[in-house]
């Protein structure tokens, strides 16, 4: 069958790929209008405060400064925000969308006024000019103490200030305290997991404008289109009035998920009717934009004497921060993936989220699923450890295989290839040689962890997305697609299926992403969705005006359309290739009688209800991703630093439709979430420490270790040529097998990130002791 | 605030501004040049997203000032490729899939074209030393250091 693919599968350059190399790719911040303006918004100076009065007399009185906008200048200030699903799902699960605070502050750095004025050393004079009078209030910052009776409560609004109890979700299978009395061994940890930020490069920008039909029409990056929406009901708009000609992103991960500049910019150019542009400094980007949830995890383990795990209960807490944003889609991941990927009769899961005055959490590549990933994994290499198993044998021995049902007793359609990549990643590693004891003074250890996420959103959204095409006379496609490309390939992708479909080079399948009002809706560029989505929205789509197109073509040919095949920019026999009308042919004769040369196809994931969050049962997303790291670590025992030396990784892809994209993917996740180690954002009581890059340390190309990727290619997933997603699964089970390598190494487990040198110095004195 | 007259040859054209003593040459690219390949990534120095050539060697733009920049020769991304003639290494980035988001990607190309004129058999691990400065969030860098080792001499 692969045989057959003409670029399915071959590692084809992408279509933006020479505009950014030569640097004529445009991003947010590269645009400029006539008399735009300069956007800044003034933000909190506490993490937790009572707005008594907003003065902004000052502030506008400043020549060349044209609009100071406060909470009651929106029109809609609060909204629920639906995160571009398509259903209101209701049940806790849409946030609360602020623009501006009013009433409580609820995070440092939460935006209070905006300004826009002639120029960026204005709007920023004008901001300090603004004065606020704050009633300064306690705060609360450990998501437990948030939980308390008689805690601080973090908001001032409706349905939230009550408690800080954003939501609780519960999962129970079989009988655990019956496993835990009957076992030969138990394991019981706490495990912390710290805040992340994307580091994308590109902070978060724009400019928008109102166009001259009264459009509030803006490019802003972002990872989902479809918040034209929210803004638009903020504003007090019709959706149609409403639009993002959106430009390609300079990194997203989850961090572009969530409004960023956008209704900011819209509500300023709206107010100027003037173009407006705010860029946000690192800082600020550091500071107040949403970060990966900090949780606390509670694991107790049962197994036999030979390793079977016979139960797994968790106790899991949230920080959502200051606001609750998406927390209850990542609980969700959190939640259900905590057993980790194994086969365990008796589960029991708790966990709960909480506001706190720390800068909101929401989506990070991983979403909550790394948090759970980490957990697990290290649980299963104390388990190992105890019973004197090897971190491999364990997981062979407890690992999901086809057939067997997760914790909510949904049993994955798709193929399951733990088994396979475990023993390939593990084994690949100790083919580089056997594992010396030191090298260069440093203490050698070896680890590996294993981690199943889903690609696809949580089926009760009831997920679709859309692909429009339309056939050029010339023979070339246009191909249009609301798919926002955050540099994972996401529109490529779609090019290189259509022109394979209709085996035209993909040089001439032409690509227009990302606008409102011209694009069909993809959705979102999250959840690890778009080439399972909108690859199969694709693969829809081409499929009708191909059957089109073989019809015309058999006529031409005299032969019957089962027997013709398209390649090579022909349409021809597949038994007689030398009998053959040029593709451009057949669709000048299909134009010629009238037949539609255009497509717009929609492809709907499975729908299912929403669980009941007191037990969760079913089906909750389409299918996993599997993932193996096998890890070797160098740690200075003197100085407790630690470098990473070698990783081998091994994932079933299903299908690598672009092998240098899938391969980038793969790699890609597996440093940054090398960083989710080491990685510290110094919060201190709702204050952000790490404010450049120079105190949030991202790993650089010395950092970095050897990594092999094998990719596994079962054909077994629900994408299009049975592709998996990878976007997010890439990022799983490497944090954690670093640190069982750094146990393996020096015989210490921190079961708290981010492991510092200190950290890990102190722990390995200790047990010298 | 006084100005100051500056000449800079860019991409081989000879410029004349006018610039405040505290703009920085990031901004007068960006800006006044429109050319905006030249990125903002942090504005302290600690990325190399706005990495430029200064006289064939890898500077940060957004840490000299303009007036610096004075009677210099500055290559920006734009300047690299001759029209559609690309250098070797930009080829190379397409060629092994090292460029995702792209943004790091201008500083990232003049960064190893700059290594590869100073030395153009660099070791892996030269090359990722050459680069330690250059952030990139997307690729985990793999990518990247083998697009510049097949462009060393030796892989020729
Ligand atoms: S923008 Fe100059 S180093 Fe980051
Ligand atoms: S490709 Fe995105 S930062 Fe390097």
């Amino acid at each position: 069958m692969s045989a057959m693919f003409k670029l399915v599968g071959k590692p084809a350059p992408r279509h933006d790929a020479w505009a950014k190399a030569k640097g004529d790719q445009l991003y947010s911040d590269d645009f400029t209008m006539p008399g735009m303006l300069y956007g800044k918004a003034l933000r909190s100076k506490y993490p937790a405060a009572i707005i008594k009065s907003i003065d902004t007399s000052k502030a506008k009185a400043l020549p060349g400064v044209h609009a100071v906008l406060t909470a009651k200048d929106v029109p809609m200030n609060v909204e629920i925000s639906k995160f571009g699903q398509m259903k209101d799902v209701g049940g806790g699960f849409e946030g609360l969308y602020k623009v501006l605070a009013d009433g409580k502050v609820r995070f440092k750095g939460e935006a209070i006024a905006l300004v826009a004025a002639e120029t960026e050393e204005l709007a920023e004079e004008a901001c300090r000019l603004i004065e606020v009078d704050y009633e300064v209030q306690p705060g609360v910052f450990d998501p437990e103490e948030a939980l308390k009776p008689g805690a601080y409560i973090v908001s001032s609004d409706e349905g939230e200030n009550e408690s800080n109890l954003i939501m609780e979700s519960h999962i129970n299978k079989g009988d655990v305290e019956k496993a835990f009395a009957e076992a030969d061994v138990i394991v019981e940890n706490e495990y912390r997991v710290p805040p992340v930020d994307h580091a994308y490069l590109e902070t978060e920008g724009g400019v928008a404008w109102v166009d001259d039909n009264g459009v509030i029409t803006m490019r802003v990056g972002t990872q989902v289109l479809e918040h034209y929406r929210t803004i638009a009901k903020v504003m007090g708009l019709p959706q149609n009035k409403v639009r993002n000609m959106s430009v390609p992103m300079g990194g997203g991960f989850g961090g572009k998920e969530d409004i960023t500049v956008e209704t900011f910019l819209c509500l300023l150019a709206n107010a100027t009717k003037r173009p407006v542009k705010m860029v946000w400094s690192r800082e600020e980007s550091l500071e107040v934009h949403s970060k990966r949830h900090p949780e606390i995890l509670r694991y107790k383990t049962a197994a036999t004497k030979d390793g079977k795990i016979t139960a797994q209960k968790v106790e899991i807490i949230m920080d959502g921060g200051g606001y609750k944003l998406l927390t209850g889609w990542v609980q969700m991941y959190s939640t259900v993936n905590a057993p980790g990927c194994y086969n365990i009769p008796n589960v029991k899961v708790d966990s709960y989220s909480a506001l706190t005055n720390n800068t909101p959490s929401s989506a990070n590549r991983g979403f909550g699923c790394c948090q759970a990933n980490f957990a697990s994994e290290l649980q299963m290499d104390e388990l190992a450890a105890k019973l004197g198993m090897s971190p491999l044998e364990i997981r062979l021995k407890n690992c999901l295989r086809n057939g067997d049902e997760i914790c909510t007793g949904f049993i994955p359609q798709g193929h399951i290839a733990l088994e396979e990549i475990a023993k390939k990643a593990w084994e690949g590693l100790e083919a580089t040689g056997p594992k010396p004891d030191y090298v260069d003074g440093k203490k050698i250890g070896r680890g590996l962890a294993i981690g199943m996420m889903s690609y696809g959103r949580l089926t009760f959204m009831h997920d679709s997305s859309r692909v429009g095409l339309r056939i050029e006379l010339d023979g070339s496609v246009t191909l249009r697609a609301g798919v926002p490309d955050l540099g994972g390939g996401q529109a490529s992708v779609l090019c290189q299926i259509v022109a394979e479909e209709l085996g035209i080079p993909m040089e001439k399948v032409h690509p227009y992403i990302m606008d409102t009002h011209l694009t069909p809706l993809c959705g979102t560029t999250t959840a690890t969705r778009q080439l399972y989505m909108s690859g199969n929205a694709a693969l829809v789509t081409v499929k009708v005006l191909k059957e089109r197109i073989i019809k015309k073509a058999a006529e031409m040919l005299d032969a019957k359309p089962e027997e013709v095949q398209l390649i090579n920019e022909k349409a021809c026999l597949i038994n007689n290739p030398l009998k053959s009308v040029p593709f451009v042919q057949v669709v000048g004769a299909l134009s010629n009688d009238g037949v539609e040369l255009f497509h717009e196809g929609q492809f709907n994931a499975p729908f299912t209800d929403v669980p009941n969050l007191h037990d969760m049962k079913g089906r909750i997303w389409p299918d996993f991703t599997y993932s193996a790291h096998a890890v070797e670590v160098a740690v200075d025992e003197e100085t407790g630093k630690f470098e990473v030396r070698k990783v081998v990784l091994c994932y079933d892809v299903g299908k690598a439709i672009n092998k240098n994209s899938c391969e980038g993917q793969l790699e890609g996740g597996c440093v940054y979430n090398q960083g989710y180690v080491t990685e510290n954002m110094g919060w201190e009581n709702g204050i952000t420490k790490a404010r450049s890059f120079a105190e949030y340390l991202i790993p650089t190309a010395v950092d970095a270790p050897e990594i092999e990727t094998i990719m596994v290619e079962s054909g077994g997933g629900l994408g299009p040529y049975g592709a998996k997603g990878v976007g997010e699964p890439a990022d799983n089970s490497i944090a954690p097998a670093i640190v069982n390598a750094i146990y393996d190494a020096v015989g210490v487990r921190l079961k708290e990130m981010p492991v510092t040198p200190e950290k890990l110095l102190k722990a390995i004195q200790e047990k010298n002791k | 605030m006084t100005k100051h007259e500056i000449e800079i040859t860019v991409n081989g054209r000879k410029r004349r501004l006018t610039v405040k003593p505290n703009d920085l040459l990031l901004n007068v690219i960006r800006e006044d040049l429109v050319l905006t390949g030249t990125k903002y990534g942090c504005g302290i120095g600690e990325c190399a997203a706005c990495t430029v050539l200064m006289e064939g060697k890898p500077v940060l733009a957004c840490m000299i000032l303009a007036v610096a920049a004075h009677g210099k020769n500055i290559t920006t991304i734009e300047g690299l490729a001759d029209g559609d003639k690309l250098v070797p290494v930009q080829q190379a980035f397409i060629d092994h899939g090292a460029i995702q988001c792209g943004f790091c990607t201008p500083g990232m190309v003049l960064t190893s074209h700059a290594l590869l004129n100073e030395n153009p058999d660099p070791s892996e691990e030269e090359i990722r030393d050459y680069l330690r400065g250059n952030y990139c969030r997307c690729t985990g860098y793999t990518a990247i250091v083998k697009a510049v080792q097949s462009c060393a001499k030796k892989n020729q």
